[in-house]
């Protein structure tokens, strides 16, 4: 059973409370429109994945809500406060790791705490705690070019839950590694989203990978990017993480995102 | 595996000085003296303490047009690099300096401020400051973007940007100009006293010349040559030991 609703027409419902919320978001490079009267809520401790095709603008609304891009027209709040630029509500999580090549793991998990002017034996006790939860303990001192691509991102995950912000932003984390990896990632995410209250936003090119980790997918399509549907599938997310690829609902949603996106792909 | 590499070092300068000595012995000119001769000279011009007394001199030029090219040169890059404004005006300077044919513009220093020690560090500065200058404001503009992105996104101040991201990022690049510009402030210091007055180095060179000392004047070269090898594998050294885990590219590769 899934509950499809128009993202536009939507009927609001006062219960849900929105960590995140977009309104009519517009971005424009020169000439060319990137994002166009974008409206979207992202409800508070839930995954919300922006799937769409290449070049259409999900990672620029991503900027847009980390602060990292100012948008031409409308705004962002992040509870209830209008996005001016980056803030410790919100942390980052990069598709190229974005970690710093001459800083071993530790430092390079504890580097936003080192940026905030947390003090060193703190800032590395609360590292040492996501290093261990992520999975990478006894490789605190090793250098990014000495792990996986895997490993890496796992380090740019511990550096951004370490900053404790309500709100992760990803930015197509696991497009970089490697299948096998990426789905066990996906596995850990699900249960990072449970285990957390945290909320996430999560950008994807992979229709899978958004149906499976996802609360709240939303489609956009380009030129200009707008909000074509919003999709929250209900039925299969308590079944355990290797029934969700067999349930029919999920099967479903996958196809029909296809069925939408199809035209869209050259 | 150090020991290797210290074996194709030594390698390398055997086929060198080899290739010197048989060269001085053929002999290729009657100014060409050979390897051994060269250095029986400079055994003879160090123990009577001639080479100390050059040296005194011509290192005065030498480090005090070093240390202005270093800190100037490095300061100057970063601002061109991080200001765009700056760029416009200062990079067309270094450029010119850069590919400007120096000894002509010496005559001018000369006028302009006498021969002594200013017009030295004056030519050692032109050698040595524009491939610093250069490689600096090169090396920072080229940070990887996604880094200082992360800078940013995870509330990085300017300053925080610069000092912990975009210097450490650039560093190798830096040093890297640091090399080739220290290398060619020797060039510059030993061409400063050839051109402008004989002292120190350039005045063994130059007399030894003149009385036809040929051993004497290529001693001299080699010492040169010497100090400048030492002082930059110190420099590499140094580098090695302020960024431990650097010279491995980027992670992103």
């Amino acid at each position: 059973m899934s509950q499809i609703r128009d993202a536009h027409g939507r009927d609001d419902q006062p219960e849900v409370d929105n960590a995140v919320t977009a309104r009519n978001v517009s971005k424009t490079y020169g000439d060319v429109e990137a994002l166009k009267d974008l409206s979207l809520d992202f409800p508070r401790g839930q995954l919300t994945s922006l799937l769409g095709p290449s070049g259409c603008g999900k990672t620029t609304l991503l900027k847009i809500i980390g602060g990292l891009l100012a948008p031409t027209s409308g705004e962002v709040e992040v509870n209830g406060q209008t996005v001016t630029g980056p803030g410790p509500d919100r942390a980052f999580v990069f598709q190229d790791f974005a970690l710093l090549p001459w800083a071993n793991v530790i430092r390079n998990v504890a580097f936003g705490l080192e940026l905030r002017g947390v003090a060193r034996s703190e800032r590395e006790e609360i590292a040492q705690k996501y290093i261990h939860n992520v999975g990478l303990g006894g490789f605190e001192n090793s250098y990014p070019h000495e792990l996986s691509g895997g490993m890496r991102q796992r380090v740019g995950l511990a550096r951004a839950l370490s900053v404790d912000a309500q709100v992760l932003l990803m930015d197509e984390p696991f497009s970089a590694v490697d299948e096998q990896t990426r789905r066990k990632f996906q596995e850990d995410l699900l249960s990072l989203v449970q285990h957390e209250s945290k909320t996430f936003i999560f950008v994807t090119h992979s229709i899978e990978e958004a149906v499976y980790v996802s609360d709240q997918i939303a489609i956009l399509l380009p030129r200009p990017s707008r909000v074509s549907e919003v999709i929250k599938p209900t039925g299969f997310r308590n079944k355990g993480t290797d029934n969700i690829r067999r349930d029919p609902e999920y099967l479903d949603i996958v196809d029909r995102i296809w069925a939408s996106l199809r035209s869209y792909v050259e | 595996m150090p020991g290797r590499s210290l074996l194709l070092k030594l390698l390398s300068a055997v086929i060198v000085f080899g290739a010197w000595e048989i060269a001085g012995r053929i002999p290729v000119s009657y100014a060409f003296p050979t390897f051994l001769e060269s250095m029986w000279a400079l055994v003879k011009l160090t123990l009577d303490g001639t080479i100390f007394t050059a040296y005194a001199e011509t290192l005065k030029p030498l480090v005090v047009g070093i240390v202005i090219s270093a800190v100037l040169g490095i300061g100057l890059g970063l601002w061109i690099g991080l200001s765009s404004k700056f760029d416009w005006l200062f990079s067309p300077i270094f450029v010119v300096m850069q590919s400007a044919p120096l000894a002509a513009l010496i005559p001018l220093l000369v006028m302009a401020y006498g021969i002594g020690l200013t017009s030295k560090v004056f030519v050692v500065c032109i050698m040595a400051m524009p491939v610093i200058v250069l490689n600096t404001s090169g090396a920072v503009r080229n940070t990887p973007s996604t880094i200082k992105e992360m800078g940013r996104a995870f509330l990085g101040s300017e300053r925080d940007i610069i000092l912990k991201i975009i210097i450490p990022a650039a560093s190798p690049i830096i040093f890297a100009g640091l090399r080739l510009g220290i290398s060619a402030g020797f060039i510059g210091a030993i061409l400063a006293e050839l051109k402008i007055t004989p002292t120190g180095v350039g005045d063994i060179i130059t007399y030894s010349r003149s009385i036809a000392d040929y051993p004497s004047m290529y001693a001299a070269i080699f010492s040169i040559i010497l100090l400048a090898v030492l002082f930059l594998n110190l420099l590499e050294r140094v580098e090695l030991l302020l960024f431990k885990g650097h010279n491995r590219g980027y992670v992103s590769d």
